[in-house]
């Protein structure tokens, strides 16, 4: 296991013209947007044609920034080029945004451009008949904006922006139709879930600022988190007894936890499906929710500042953070593919699934190295968007219809869904040749091996044995069996099929480029070059350990077709599943009771503090008012002896003329103030009277 | 400077534009608004005209009653100036809004002016005595707005704010009074130099013996009220509710800070050793504040006074910035920390004063369109017949939440990046009230603008042209000043360091 040793290839600093125009590549679609947010509603046509566009254009440019990346590699260049400049200056110290252009942010700008053009060109199939369609192509647009800006952000502060712009055009998304009040729910609580990771994530933000004064990820040596700074941080002691570098990377981690819906902060990804469906594919599966595991990628150094490094750059043991990492995206990897096991909404078992495989992909990251976990992120995303778009597929066909009971049979209808389908589904399980089944097996060869403790590869290994049970149930309730939904199912028009094809090739043949006997994807990342052989075959456990993942695929896809492939049942029928295990199923179908728990605990400790805060407010600090007020009509009315005449007698005839005046004596309570004003002015004749007396004495 | 008397000026204006819009009757609107557009015009000139280094530039001086120590006195930092510039465009929005007056518009107009000349003074002035006359000159018309025009419970209402704010204006007199006897000088820079090189106390002590605390508190005291910090802020959610919106307006968008700008004119440069003595108590009631202020509003029902309370939320970031940078400078690090707080605590006042009245203004908007309906949970649905109304409020909203590429950002990040540093755990407190605030605005927005329309809002107006374009600006202003705060912070950083170049603690 190989993570970020020193890189084979000379690192190369200098800027470029494609680096130069590198913000470009989020700009066209910011500024479609903003274009769109002016149109008039009935524009449809010009609406979607500029979103598209605009994304057409981010990705040629995304491509030849590709083919930089990829020319610096041919020519024995790591290409790490930055643009950095000053936003604002102060005191001494500047807050400094930029931009990079290295493998990393290269494959993720391809990724997001090429999936995100095909969501939208289906899109304009899917969203045809809404009234809102101009304003949901400019809310789309403005999400590929700040989701392509947080990819080539080489500053902290800029990542946590787009980020944030991000979150709100998700909100804006969940909540597109609006007139819905779970709709309107579901985006509250995306928003809320995913902020309280990012207080977090700002607190992080502010320390690492505070500690290596720079906020640049890399700037010639002196970014945030190049070895000089990192040094730093990892003998600067911090509270609770961690060095810096762990508590700054925990934190920015936990920004990672809830946008990436790891738990305990998956709460709010199944909820988000109440968005229309080009929106769960392109933000809840393939982009968005990727963006965490991509802030982990971005920041790993940071991350695993301090680990021990053989002397044949083999990585010993783990650090704080990373083995945080892993154990948080194992759990999660395991947590959530129980809960897709007895869920009946076709996208809810889809968001599941994704809360799960975002677990594999942190997995990855904590034991196996950026490559590991980036890897099954870009497969996820193809095959993922895939599924979800199939999934829209078959909720178009079936008159919006969701419940997977009320389908069936639709391989003879929806017959190009039904084969697109099937390869995504393939792909997620993890069965060979397929593009998840490398890059899931990357990560569980990784936790294989990794030095911490062995338990996180057996969860993985069950998760992978229900994912592929999860989802041929799935496909057996939709896909086979007998038809009983209502009315008819009808195929998807074919600007809707185009993506999915397209995709399906994707999901195919994508994970040819990280093979173990072809590893470039792992080359390309960290920089080195990548060696064709199937000499990799020969490693100690490698062929035992593919064959044992197979082996627990076909194993679930087995048991999920013996159980549910191909049976007449009723829509009402219970579960098999449900029949023979009803305390698990209920458990796994209420998600663990986990909304429930919240509800009763940080729902119910805010209504709570809310409650005691208006409390003090009325009856304390209120409270305290009223009796000072009190004593000070009392104080005053005896003490009117001392009524200074001068003071108040111009201020009562005033105030009484004004009133006059407007004719609204009416409600003017004379007489309080007049009170107040006598004893405080009283009060102010003494206190003088005794500062004077006391400065002469 | 130039020969024109360019602050006096500004000062004095809006009180010839309330002399005329008091005989003006029905035109008086008119006289308010060209009074005010010319103040924003001069108050631009102002900041435009700043020394680059920082300091207080524009400054006039003349005799006035020197036995007493009280000297005219005028002056202008970007701080200040930032303030003047703000209290114009509010005053603006707030005229703008104001367009139902119908009972004595006159007398209405001018005592906005007069409020607004109120402000220009405290803003400006730098002695003591000067000062503290504008200080309260501001409350006078801010009583009678509240007292003659506001909703059901004004009286009340009004009272507990006048009073309040009076008793809170007694401890800076007398403390003020006590400065004056034991150094003879009311001069905010004369005094503010002693307590740098550290003769105040001395001073004060030798005069009348070891009060120097009680000083200071009765200073403070004067701010938390203005501000406010908790509990000094009771008064605050009456008054702004029960104030005409357009009033509230400029309650919170200008008079507000009025309390921070005197914590830091003020306080902390002539009581700073003390009050970093007391930091930890203030720390913890700024914290408070800042929680507490959001959890107020989260059990709020009418949108007045869950938005009064958000600006207690808000304003409790500046206070926090405020006494977390109370601390004596020990390198450059800690220096570096105190300039992050200090320009977050500038620019968030700024921008809570532009997003806090634009708010007000569309509640403004929101009860002219609904007979007067405050409570959240009596509307609903009105996206779908104002969707214009609704996606402006939205960005306001969203503004006021924090987030990045608008303006309440910056402040926010600049704060918390100066006092994590100086007092992580008064940070990690705090940003509960971040993460509270966020769930009080989304709350709003899904109670007001989504689900189902009722029947009764089938109807509800949108924005007419006029209003949209009334909000152009200000919404242009949140956008630009989110993507290029460089615009004030290139002015406010100067004089940042300045400012914490004369402090002591």
């Amino acid at each position: 296991m190989i993570q970020e040793a020193a890189a084979a290839f000379a690192p190369q600093i200098t800027a470029s013209a494609i680096t130069g125009i590198l913000w470009l590549i989020p700009a066209f679609p910011i500024v479609a947007s903003g274009i769109i947010a002016v149109l008039k509603q009935p524009r449809r046509r010009a609406s979607a044609a500029l979103a598209i566009g605009s994304l057409a254009c981010s990705l040629l440019l995304a491509l030849a920034a590709m083919g930089h990346v990829l020319a610096g590699r041919f020519n024995g260049f790591a290409v790490r080029e930055t643009v950095n400049f000053t936003w604002i200056q102060v005191g001494a110290a500047q807050v400094e945004l930029g931009w990079v252009l290295d493998p990393l942010s290269a494959v993720m700008l391809v990724m997001v451009c090429f999936v995100g053009l095909l969501i939208f060109i289906y899109s304009t199939g899917y969203m045809a008949h809404d009234e809102n369609f101009t304003r949901f192509f400019c809310f789309l647009s403005l999400f590929a904006g700040a989701m392509l800006g947080v990819v080539i952000s080489n500053s902290l502060l800029l990542l946590f922006m787009s980020w944030e712009l991000v979150g709100l055009t998700s909100y804006l998304l969940i909540g597109f139709w609006y007139q819905k009040p779970s709709a309107a729910a579901a985006a509250k609580k995306a928003f809320l879930t995913t902020r309280v990771g990012d207080v977090f994530f700002l607190l992080g933000m502010v320390w690492l600022f505070a500690q290596t004064g720079t906020l640049l990820f890399y700037n010639a040596g002196k970014g945030s988190i190049e070895p000089l700074r990192l040094a730093l941080l990892l003998v600067t002691p911090s509270h609770l007894g961690m060095t810096a570098a762990t508590g700054i990377a925990l934190l920015i981690f936990a920004g990672a936890v809830g946008k990436s819906g790891q738990l305990p902060l998956h709460v709010w990804l199944p909820d988000a499906m109440e968005g229309p469906t080009p929106v769960s594919a392109l933000i809840h599966a393939a982009t968005m929710v990727a963006a965490g595991v991509y802030l982990v990628a971005r920041v790993y150094p940071l991350m695993q500042a301090g680990v021990q490094v053989s002397q044949s750059g083999e990585v010993i043991g783990s650090t704080t953070a990373l083995t945080v990492v892993t154990w948080v995206g194992a759990s999660t990897a395991l947590f959530a593919a129980l809960i897709a096991v007895a869920q009946n909404d076709i996208k809810r078992i889809l968001a599941y699934s994704t809360v799960s495989q975002l677990g594999y992909m942190m997995a990855g990251l904590g034991v196996g190295g950026v490559a590991v976990g980036m890897f099954h992120l870009i497969t996820h995303a193809f095959f993922k968007a895939l599924l979800f778009m199939g999934a829209g597929s078959v909720i178009h066909g079936c008159h919006e219809e969701q419940d997977i009971r009320h389908m069936g049979n639709l391989k003879i209808e929806m017959p190009f869904t039904f084969l697109t389908y099937l390869a995504g589904m393939l792909a997620l399980s993890g069965v060979p040749i397929f593009a998840g089944f490398w890059s899931k097996d990357a990560i569980l060869e990784s936790t294989h091996t990794w030095d911490v403790s062995r338990a996180p590869f057996y969860m993985l290994v069950f998760g992978a044995f229900l994912t592929a049970f999860y989802m041929m149930r799935q496909v057996s309730y939709v896909f086979f069996g007998n038809w009983r939904g209502h009315g008819e199912a009808h195929e998807s028009p074919s600007v809707m099929l185009l993506p999915l094809m397209v995709l399906a090739f994707f999901a195919i043949f994508l994970g040819f480029l990280g093979t173990p006997f072809w590893p470039w994807f792992r080359a390309f990342l960290d920089g080195h070059p990548a060696e064709f052989g199937l000499g990799a075959f020969k490693e100690p456990g490698l062929l035992a350990l593919m064959g044992t993942s197979s082996l627990v695929v076909l194993l679930g896809l087995g048991i999920g077709w013996r159980l549910y492939g191909n049976k007449s049942v009723r829509a009402d029928d219970a579960d098999v599943l449900e029949i023979r295990f009803p305390t698990l199923w209920t458990l796994f179908e209420n998600k663990f009771y986990i909304d429930e728990l919240y509800g009763v605990t940080v729902i119910a400790f805010y209504a709570w503090w809310a409650r005691v805060a208006d409390w003090m407010d009325r009856r304390v600090w209120g409270g305290i008012v009223t009796g000072v007020s009190w004593l000070a009509r009392v104080g005053a009315q005896a003490s009117s002896l001392f009524d200074t005449d001068w003071i108040n007698g111009g201020f009562d005839k005033s105030c009484e003329e004004l009133a006059n005046g407007g004719g609204l004596m009416a409600g003017v309570q004379n007489g309080r103030v007049q009170i107040y004003l006598r004893l405080l002015a009283l009060a102010v004749v003494v206190l003088a009277a005794i500062l004077i007396w006391s400065s002469r004495g | 400077m130039n020969g024109i008397p360019l602050l006096s000026l500004l000062t004095f204006l809006p009180l010839v534009g309330a002399v005329i819009a008091l005989f003006a009757k029905t035109h008086a609107r008119l006289v308010a608004l060209i009074t005010t557009l010319i103040s924003l015009a001069l108050a631009l000139m102002v900041w435009t005209r700043l020394p680059g280094d920082g300091s207080i530039g524009l400054v006039e001086r003349a005799t006035w009653a020197p036995s007493l120590g009280i000297e005219y006195h005028l002056g202008a930092d970007a701080l200040g100036a930032l303030m003047l510039v703000l209290s114009a465009i509010v005053t603006l929005m707030s005229i703008d809004a104001a367009h139902r007056v119908h009972r004595e518009p006159g007398l209405y107009f001018a005592l906005v002016l007069m409020l607004e000349s109120g402000l220009f003074g405290t803003f400006t002035a730098l002695n003591f005595f000067h000062w503290f006359l504008f200080w309260e000159l501001s409350l006078i018309p801010a009583f009678f707005l509240i007292k003659l025009w506001g909703g059901a419970k004004r009286g009340p209402a009004a009272t507990q704010f006048f009073v309040y704010t009076m008793a809170g204006s007694v401890g800076l007199l007398l403390s003020f009074l006590a400065v004056f006897l034991a150094t003879g000088s009311m001069d905010f820079e004369t005094l503010g130099a002693m307590a740098f090189h550290g003769t105040l106390e001395p001073a004060v002590t030798a005069h009348l013996g070891p009060m120097m605390m009680w000083l200071t508190v009765g200073v403070l005291v004067g701010f938390a009220v203005k501000v406010p910090l908790a509990p000094f802020h009771t008064w605050l959610p009456a008054a702004y509710s029960e104030a005409p919106s357009p009033v509230t307006m400029l309650l919170t968008g200008t008079m507000s800070k009025m309390g921070v700008y005197g914590l830091l004119r003020i306080a902390i440069p002539i009581f700073g050793p003390q009050i970093a003595q007391i930091r930890t108590p203030l720390l913890v009631l700024s914290v408070i504040t800042v929680v507490m202020g959001a959890w107020a509003a989260a059990a709020q029902k009418d949108l007045k006074r869950v938005f009064a309370y958000s600006s207690v939320n808000h304003l409790g970031y500046c206070l926090l910035g405020i006494f977390a940078l109370a601390v004596p400078a020990a390198g450059t690090a800690v220096l570096t920390s105190q300039a992050a707080a200090l320009n977050g605590v500038i620019l968030q006042m700024f921008n809570h004063g532009l997003t806090a009245a634009a708010l007000f203004w569309f509640i403004a908007m929101l009860q002219e369109r609904s007979g007067g309906e405050r409570w959240i949970d009596h509307f609903g649905g009105l996206r779908k017949p104002a969707p214009v109304l609704a996606g402006l409020m939205g960005i306001v909203l969203f503004s006021s939440l924090g987030l990045p590429g608008l303006n309440g950002f910056v402040g926010e990040f600049l704060i918390f990046r100066g006092v994590f540093a100086l007092s992580w755990v008064s940070a990690a407190f705090s940003i509960l009230g971040l993460l509270v605030t966020a769930a009080v605005i989304l709350t709003v927005i899904q109670k007001v603008f989504t689900g189902p329309v009722p029947e009764k809002w089938a109807a509800f107006p949108d924005l007419h042209g006029g209003e949209r374009l009334a909000m152009v600006p200000v919404i242009g202003l949140m956008l630009l000043l989110g993507l290029l705060p460089q615009l004030i912070v290139n002015s406010v950083n100067p004089t940042v360091m300045n400012l914490l170049a004369h402090w002591r603690f």
